[in-house]
């Protein structure tokens, strides 16, 4: 590992992270100072959008056309001298995704440098590191580096005299899956109910508090540094041409080494799950899987040869979303795994929109019948018609869309299984023992 | 007319003066009164271990801000509980990649052993059990976290191991 080949996680350590002395030791901050002394704003957004990053929060929108998309004042206007935020996204909730708390907990310094550099760019005065609630560890070691960075003036008036100012505060959620989309993220900071805003306005013109917002990813913004350290062009060389990067990748499931690793990006699924992830448990056959997160639509074996890059995901017919691979073996029952990912989707609904209040706990409530064998044909037609309602563009957000994307897949290729379920009135993988 | 939510009686001698001061330093921090509400509800929980509906009118009134807008917070959380919980709560991932690796046997494994279904509290008052989603622990799946502290790799036998551990020194310390 060098900071070359694993630029995010060279420096990774869960269990005893580099306090402030020992990341400077590593070179660390050293790309902040470049960009506050060497680069103005404009130059180092320049270099950000020429780099292709793009967001690893699940979107994928490219990092410095969404900065881009601030307003502009001139220096009289008054709206010129208001203030700017950046917010962190660290409220990793996916299920399936825990490639942030890595970060997290295992180098918390290197993500506030990023956002340093990613605050210097957006002419921000204050950050917020807004994280999930559970993430306990991450919050002591995020806080901690916090102080530090405050002592050793990396944070507040004037930072290393270079003129830039900016106050980073950590908040700590209290668990709620919806808090991770942008906009109910800054409802959520602003001490209110957290359900999404319409858009637009984008937060990038109205976000937190009315004034001009950027939130990004944990991962996106840690590319930061590494980009200024090392170029663009170092950067571009890890990945097809349509995409930039490494990726931190994730595998679960009952694979036989599940975790985490920094890889170029548009490494192939089959490399991942047999090379680094060590296959199937023993006995085990791979059945099919989720590429990024409960919210990505199934693939199959078929895809193995299949790239983790963002183009080739979404041609394949799914998303690279998160990024986590979740491995369904072909002795857990699919129609209980789309069961148990609905009831998350139906726990986790804000209850805003109709189609996502009332389509997910119907979703659930068909899948539960289902499952227990008491289930019609007709019933498979009805999940489909679900899934239209929950469609894009019928919902204020992007959390019923997800939540019909393992859905339809499943329906589409696992079929047979569905079928089996209803003709023979019971789950036949509980039938033949194997499920669990 | 004004209101002063501020003279509600409650507030006045309800909080703590350790609870005031953390709200404080918090109130310092944020850009609003309002937008410390989650924090607020933290700091009282942690104390008093739920937020009872005096707890609530309590801290809006100390945020000055309405008391039906801080309810439609806490309900919104998954880990503000407004209702009492035992010495330990129980917060097990249910979500896919534990359920994948054997959460139902785990799960089965702690209410049989304690007795209790989800949302209940043990008699003695030492356990309740709540599902959690996706803990973010899904490569050490099934995971569960007690008081922060996160448990990975559960087994029907290990699950019940550590409760009886936790019952141990529950009782040491009484006897002491
Ligand atoms: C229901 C829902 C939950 C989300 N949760 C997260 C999350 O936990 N972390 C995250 O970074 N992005 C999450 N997102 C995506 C964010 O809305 C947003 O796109 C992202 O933070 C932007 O950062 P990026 O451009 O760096 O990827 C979620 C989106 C939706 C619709
Ligand atoms: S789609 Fe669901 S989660 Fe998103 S705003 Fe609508 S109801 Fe809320
Ligand atoms: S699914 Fe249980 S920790 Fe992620």
């Amino acid at each position: 590992m060098t900071p070359l080949t694993h630029p995010l996680t060279h420096l990774v350590d869960v269990n005893n992270p580099l306090n402030f002395k020992g990341y400077c030791q590593q070179k660390g901050y050293a790309a902040a100072k470049k960009v506050l002394f060497e680069y103005t704003p404009a130059e180092a957004l320049d270099t950000v959008k020429s780099s292709g990053l793009k967001g690893r929060g699940g979107a994928g929108f490219p990092t410095g056309m969404k900065w881009s998309f601030l307003p502009e004042f001139e220096e009289d206007d008054p709206r010129a001298k208001e203030p700017k935020y950046l917010i962190c996204n660290a409220d990793e909730m996916e299920p399936g995704t825990f490639k942030d708390r890595l970060l997290l907990e295992g180098v918390p310094h290197q993500l506030i440098e990023s956002m340093i550099i990613a605050g210097y760019i957006i002419g921000a005065t204050r950050a917020y590191i807004f994280l999930r609630g559970e993430y306990h560890l991450a919050a002591k070691r995020i806080q901690q580096a916090i102080d530090e960075a405050y002592q050793a003036s990396w944070l507040g008036n004037d930072i290393q005299q270079s003129g830039y100012s900016l106050e980073l505060h950590l908040h700590t959620s209290a668990g709620r899956y919806i808090c991770g989309e942008e906009t109910a993220l800054i409802n959520a900071l602003e001490g209110k109910r957290a359900t999404p805003r319409a858009k637009p306005p984008f937060p990038q013109v109205a976000g937190l508090f009315g004034k001009p917002t950027i939130v990004n990813n944990v991962e996106t913004l840690s590319n930061l540094p590494h980009i200024f350290a090392h170029g663009v062009e170092w950067f571009q060389q890890h990945a097809p041409e349509s995409d930039a990067g490494t990726k931190i990748y994730g595998a679960c499931g009952r694979i036989k080494i599940p975790g985490l690793w920094e890889l170029p990006m548009g490494v192939s699924i089959g490399r991942l799950l047999n090379d680094h992830a060590g296959g199937m448990c023993e006995g085990l056959a791979l059945k099919g899987l989720l590429p990024g997160g409960a919210s990505t639509d199934f693939l199959l074996p078929e895809h193995l040869d299949v790239a983790m890059d963002y183009d080739s995901i979404a041609k394949a017919g799914s998303r690279l979303g998160t990024g986590g691979l979740i491995v369904l073996d072909d002795k857990n029952c699919p129609v209980a795994m789309v069961k148990n990912i609905m009831q998350f989707f139906a726990q986790e609904s804000c209850g805003w929109c109709t189609p996502c209040r009332d389509g997910t706990p119907w979703a659930l409530e068909i899948l539960t019948r289902i499952e227990q064998g008491k289930g019609t044909l007709t019933d498979i037609d009805e999940l489909y018609r679900l899934c239209d309602f929950m469609w894009i563009g019928k919902t204020h957000c992007a959390l019923a869309p997800g939540a019909v994307e393992p859905l339809r897949s499943a329906l589409n290729y696992f079929t047979d299984d569905f079928i089996q379920h209803i003709e023979e009135h019971c789950c036949p993988y509980q039938q033949r023992g194997h499920h669990g | 007319m004004t209101i002063d939510l501020n003279s509600n009686l409650l507030t006045l001698d309800y909080l703590t003066e350790q609870e005031k001061i953390a709200i404080d330093h918090e109130l310092q921090i944020m850009e609003t009164r309002e937008a410390c509400s989650i924090e607020a509800l933290k700091i009282v929980q942690l104390q008093r271990g739920w937020i009872s509906d005096d707890s609530l009118h309590a801290i809006a009134a100390y945020l000055r801000i309405p008391s039906a807008d801080l309810e439609g917070v806490a309900t919104f959380y998954n880990l503000i509980y407004r209702q009492p919980v035992g010495k330990y709560v129980i917060h097990i991932c249910n979500s896919i990649s534990c359920h994948l690796c054997g959460y139902d046997a785990v799960v089965s494994a702690i209410k049989n052993y304690l007795a209790i279904e989800y949302g209940q509290t043990t008699s003695d008052g030492m356990f309740t059990l709540l599902s959690n989603a996706c803990l973010g622990a899904c490569d050490q799946a099934p995971v569960m976290m007690i008081d922060n502290q996160l448990y990975q790799s559960l087994t029907p036998q290990n699950v019940v191991d550590i409760l009886q551990t936790l019952q141990a020194a529950d009782n040491k310390g009484v006897g002491r």
